[in-house]
């Protein structure tokens, strides 16, 4: 069949599975705009184009299919970035396709370019320009087959103007092998049958839980496994959501913010088993002293990742949840008693009533009574800051994939295009964004692609006029100096929500926290509550 | 630290280079030359990396470099089981006085004198790196003008390629 490259395009797009597009247009890819409603594509215009690829990225968590987002050449591309670099860091799976310029003109200096390929490719799993048209198929479909396989990851496809607008036939033929990936890499029994040894010679083992066990859809697989050993388990913070926040044997999150029972657990074991996780410095600060003290087995599907930041004693590169399912086969492995029992006890002594000091009203209560009143299959998303740790930490994540954060990038602006990529493409749930004032208002403008699209987020912001965790560091270590984190009062969120015409509450104190969390589930409706926090309310 | 050579075969795509030397840069990794070419198969380019560093590092751009979507296969070369050149050209000063001293130093080393004028030479030298370094130690007394080298190609020997054993990665 005959059609334009832009048709083609969006044709392998539906082909994948995914039907909706997160993007902005602009003059490098009006064609393939031109295209995207005949192709029964939902289109979400997002305020900027960083919205677009978070809120893309959220999109395969809860669906299983590949993200799109797309963006016009020079700044359209570079909008793009901080969210491909997110999803990089957090191995989401994405296909970024950007407009570029017409052939003739790459390498002019033209109106809008820039080397989308050139800058992408520190962030990229992959990435193409496409310069003749009739490579656009094939490219397409190896670009969604690169991003969702193996380690997933965000693929970026440039496709000049003139290219998009050229005829091509488009070919349904099955895409060719790519020879140098291969995603899927062969079980080694010997492997699992060393790492069951290891286990018999173990007194403490210790299992950490990374984002690469919920990336495979293993969190059924892991939950049995460590049942069956009998082992306590760690998160790391991409790892939350992975097993229920109230199994007995779940200690919490591991590392920098992460909570006493899972820190000393982890200080005290002799074993480690590290699944889908890349040890990065904020879950584990000094992997040396780690290897020294314990053994340690890393198992993760991205070869990249063994004796990067750690030196392990047994590597297995695997599909987590074949792996898995071959473990709970081969393993007869079940921990001595008395080692969890400790670690569920000095769980059970660290769980205290959130005791703040302050007036004003207690995140960590709010985010443990929110939790209270959700269902199991509420989304939650967060920005990046104290608001992030807070939900880390005390809301009870029961189902996999209910919580979306960026970990590895760390990016403010990220929660509210993912909170809106989540609940465009699952509208029948409840998705709740988690904000702090300070990152709310960097991607704030997405609050009209909500109204627009008609996703009724819950929005949560906790206001404490300050940007809390750079203000605890200042506090903490530089003699309480505080600089630039001081946000005011603006913007006065009341005022905000009726610009958007989105219902609002604020409570003040923990004694109406009950009363705010009903006003904001209440129906499906979008809401705005905002939180007074204390400025001096502490990250742990 | 000690040197290290890598062969990696690459699918001869626009920007597989900049992909290749953009990844060195980013992870902190000391290259000491990157040489690629195409193969008999105009489709393949083979790139030849010297690293310098210790086997952790080597393993880390051996693995980064595999992770390449472009990158088909890489290796680290056992030096007695691989054999290494590189080409130099050498411009040296050189006049009527001194130029038989010069002609047969390079003589010795097997160099040709590939341009000639009445006050220098330009020398051509293929040899182990160790070769040129010997030969650029002779050289410096008579004044080096200008130095270039192509940075060192190397290949598995055929007798290793069939002895091939098959290491385990896994396990380590």
């Amino acid at each position: 069949m005959e059609m334009t490259v832009a048709e083609a395009v969006l044709r392998v797009v539906k082909e994948q599975g995914t039907d909706v597009i997160y993007g902005y247009p602009g003059a490098a890819n009006t064609p393939i705009y031109d295209k995207i409603n005949n192709a029964g594509l939902y289109c979400v215009l997002t305020r900027n184009e960083q919205g677009a690829a978070h809120a893309a990225s959220s999109y395969f968590k809860m669906t299983g299919k590949v993200g799109v987002c797309t963006a016009t050449s020079g700044p359209g591309a570079t909008n793009l970035i901080t969210g491909i670099a997110n999803a990089y860091m957090d191995s989401a799976p994405l296909v970024a396709i950007t407009g570029q310029v017409a052939l003739c003109n790459i390498g002019k200096d033209a109106f809008q370019e820039v080397d989308t390929t050139g800058v992408t490719t520190p962030i990229t799993k992959h990435n193409y320009l496409v310069k003749n048209a009739e490579d656009a198929v094939s490219i397409m479909r190896e670009a969604f087959y690169i991003a969702k396989t193996g380690r997933p990851g965000p693929v970026v496809v440039d496709i000049p103007l003139d290219i998009q607008k050229e005829i091509i036939e488009f070919t349904s033929c099955e895409q060719s092998e790519i020879r140098g990936y291969n995603p899927e890499p062969e079980l080694n029994v010997k492997q699992i049958k060393k790492l069951a040894k290891m286990l018999h010679s173990a007194k403490r083992p210790f299992v950490v839980l990374g984002g690469g066990v919920l990336g495979a859809g293993a969190s059924d697989e892991f939950t049995a496994f460590v049942e069956k050993i009998k082992v306590p388990v760690a998160s790391t913070l991409m790892g939350i959501s992975g097993i229920s926040s109230n199994h007995s044997q779940y200690l919490g999150m591991l590392g920098l913010h992460g909570t006493h029972s899972a820190n000393n657990a982890f200080l005290n074991s002799d074993l480690i088993i590290f699944m889908g996780s890349r040890i990065s410095d904020r879950a584990v600060s000094d992997s040396e002293a780690t290897a020294r003290r314990a053994k340690i087995v890393h198992i993760d599907i991205d070869p990249a990742e063994i004796n990067k930041n750690i030196i392990c004693d047994l590597s297995i590169v695997a599909d987590i949840k074949k792996l898995l399912i071959k473990l709970n086969e081969y393993t007869d492995f079940v921990c001595p008693d008395t080692w969890l029992n400790e670690c569920i006890n000095a769980k059970n002594q660290n769980i205290k009533a959130e005791d703040s000091q302050t007036k004003l009203v207690n995140p960590k209560l709010f985010l443990k009574m929110l939790s209270d009143k959700t269902t199991p299959d509420t989304v939650i998303s967060t920005e990046v800051g104290q608001n992030q740790i807070w939900t880390a930490n005390h809301y009870k994540f029961l189902k996999p994939n209910t919580f979306l954060t960026s970990g590895g990038f760390g990016t403010m602006g990220y929660g509210l295009p993912a909170a809106l990529g989540a609940k465009i493409a699952r509208p029948e749930l409840t998705v709740i964004a988690i904000e702090g004032d300070g990152s709310f208002q960097m991607a704030m403008p997405e609050l009209a692609a909500m109204r627009q699209s008609g996703a009724d987020l819950k929005i949560v912001i906790f206001k404490n006029r300050s940007l809390g965790m750079v203000h605890e560091l200042q506090q903490e270590h530089f003699n309480s100096n505080f600089v630039s984190v001081d946000l005011g009062d603006y913007p006065h969120l009341d005022k905000i929500a009726e610009a958007y015409d989105i219902p609002y509450m604020q409570i003040s104190t923990n004694d109406e926290i009950e009363n705010g969390i009903n006003a904001l589930l209440k129906d499906g409706q979008a809401f705005i509550l905002e939180v007074l926090v204390d400025e001096f309310e502490s990250t742990l | 630290m000690s040197k290290y050579i890598l062969n990696a075969l690459v699918e001869n795509h626009a920007g597989i280079l900049a992909k290749m030397a953009s990844l060195f840069a980013r992870r902190g990794f000391n290259i000491d030359s990157l040489a690629v070419g195409e193969t008999h198969d105009p489709k393949l380019s083979s790139a030849t990396i010297v690293v310098d560093g210790d086997a952790q590092t080597v393993d880390q751009v051996e693995k980064q470099l595999s992770k390449l979507i472009d990158v088909i296969s890489v290796q680290t070369l056992a030096p007695e089981a691989s054999v290494s050149r590189e080409l130099s050209l050498i411009k040296v000063s050189c006049t009527a006085k001194n130029r038989a001293e010069i002609t047969q130093i390079v003589d010795i080393f097997r160099a040709n004198i590939i341009d000639i004028s009445d006050h220098a030479v330009i020398i051509e030298l293929t040899g182990s790196a160790m070769k040129i370094e010997a030969f650029k130690e002779m050289m410096r007394p008579y004044n080096i003008l200008e130095m270039s080298r192509t940075g060192m190609i190397a290949m598995t020997r055929s007798l290793a390629d069939s002895k091939k054993v098959e290491a385990d990665n896994h396990i380590l």
